[in-house]
């Protein structure tokens, strides 16, 4: 059961850190405003999200489980509220030029 | 530990001490002010995870939340006044006297701190045995929390005045025909926008997180300093996103939240010195109930002081 659970730990936290990568090359490598947030959201969502999945056979209480999910989907929430703004403000720099 | 365990804990720490060190050298040669506040913020959150390495998990969350978050939003704000004379600033160098005065000043004051840290007697000296062995006379678990609320309760009463003073320094540049006015311009967005609906969703999320980094303080890490951050975090977010206004400076609710915090702490401090031994003597008995009393009274007053601070001195009058 434990080796089951490392597994899964294992690949989960694998899987999130090659996310946060991707996301971070595209952040560096993608031409313009839009194409970096899209890379981003990558590492926020998918990265964070597969990294707390792996960490919760880790965890010691329920308690504990319950808190790293709030963080994932706090997360979650700022990271989409952000990038639309920054969208916005990309869009609305973008057509005054 | 195995020794593979401890190496890989070795160079996870060089990495990180690598990266902190060239987040500060980048946001001191920046020399634009946007692109240098940015990294001071990326700087603050790195060094949170030193001091977790570090094992002091209170300093951490006091480092992101007010070193890098809350002082990240007031550069900010600075950076975007500064803004139309940006150019000017960028273009004007100082005199040589001057650059060779203020190299002379800052190696000096890194030479101190070098020389201070590094001739240190060692062991160094301190006072962790003393807190544990009194940490009963409070029955709180974190002795950090002792240490703040209890031992060493006078720096953090003064603490608090000098947040006040900060706060009365900033309403101090405020033009005279906007005394007693609203700080800060009017934010307005759009009422169905995405500002708008995180500025609805987050705040009841928000202001039970930071409730509950106070109240757990008690037994774990957290304090009335980070919970009050992230309450003035919450408040900060529905004036931005335009929802509710900031309070005219002349309101008296406000001020008396401002002043609840010191107020409440004096009274029980006086409190100890006339059916006590001293100033802020708690008796035994009552020392946890008198020590959340005084930190629930703190954290609405640094919720509203640190609000107050990022929206600046008043720019309008009340009616506009």
């Amino acid at each position: 059961m434990s080796f089951a659970l490392d597994i899964v730990t294992i690949a989960a936290v694998s899987a999130g850190a090659f996310f946060f990568l991707a996301g971070t090359v595209g952040l560096l490598r993608f031409p313009d405003t839009l194409t970096r947030l899209h890379a981003l959201t990558k590492a926020d969502n998918l990265g964070l999200g597969l990294m707390v999945l792996g960490l919760l056979p880790r965890t010691e209480s329920l308690r504990d489980g319950i808190k790293l999910i709030c963080v994932w989907v706090i997360v979650l929430l700022a990271g989409a509220t952000v990038s639309q703004l920054i969208a916005y403000a990309a869009r609305r720099e973008g057509s005054r030029q | 530990m195995t020794f593979a365990s401890m190496s890989f804990a070795l160079a996870l720490e060089i990495v990180l001490a690598a990266v902190v060190l060239t987040g500060a050298v980048w946001t001191v040669a920046s020399r634009e002010t946007l692109p240098a506040v940015a990294g001071f913020v990326a700087y603050g959150l790195l060094l949170s995870l030193v001091w977790v390495r570090l094992g002091a998990p209170d300093v951490a969350l006091t480092e992101a939340a007010i070193g890098s978050g809350l002082t990240g939003a007031l550069l900010v704000g600075a950076a975007a006044r500064l803004r139309s004379g940006e150019e000017q600033i960028v273009m004007e160098r100082p005199g040589m006297v001057l650059r060779v005065l203020a190299t002379m000043l800052s190696t000096t004051v890194a030479a101190a701190l070098a020389a201070s840290v590094l001739l240190l007697p060692d062991p160094a000296p301190t006072l962790a045995p003393a807190a544990a062995e009194n940490a009963v006379a409070t029955s709180l678990g974190n002795p950090v929390t002792n240490v703040l609320m209890a031992f060493r309760a006078m720096d953090t009463m003064l603490e608090k005045i000098v947040l006040l003073l900060a706060l009365i320094g900033v309403w101090s540049l405020t033009p005279d025909r906007f005394w007693g006015g609203r700080p800060g311009p009017r934010h307005h967005a759009d009422p169905q926008g995405v500002l708008a609906f995180v500025a609805r969703v987050l705040p009841p999320v928000g202001i039970i997180v930071g409730i509950y980094i106070l109240w757990t303080s008690a037994d774990h890490p957290g304090g009335a300093f980070q919970g009050g951050t992230i309450l003035a975090a919450m408040w900060l977010l529905v004036m931005m996103a335009g929802l509710a206004d900031t309070p005219p400076v002349s309101e008296r609710r406000p001020r008396l939240l401002l002043l609840a915090g010191p107020m409440v702490f004096l009274i029980v401090g006086l409190g100890g010195l006339a059916f006590g031994d001293a100033f802020l003597a708690y008796p035994m008995a009552y020392a946890k109930l008198l020590i959340l009393t005084i930190e629930f009274a703190m954290i609405l007053t640094i919720a509203v002081t640190l609000g107050l601070l990022v929206a600046g001195p008043p720019e309008r009058e009340c009616g506009s």
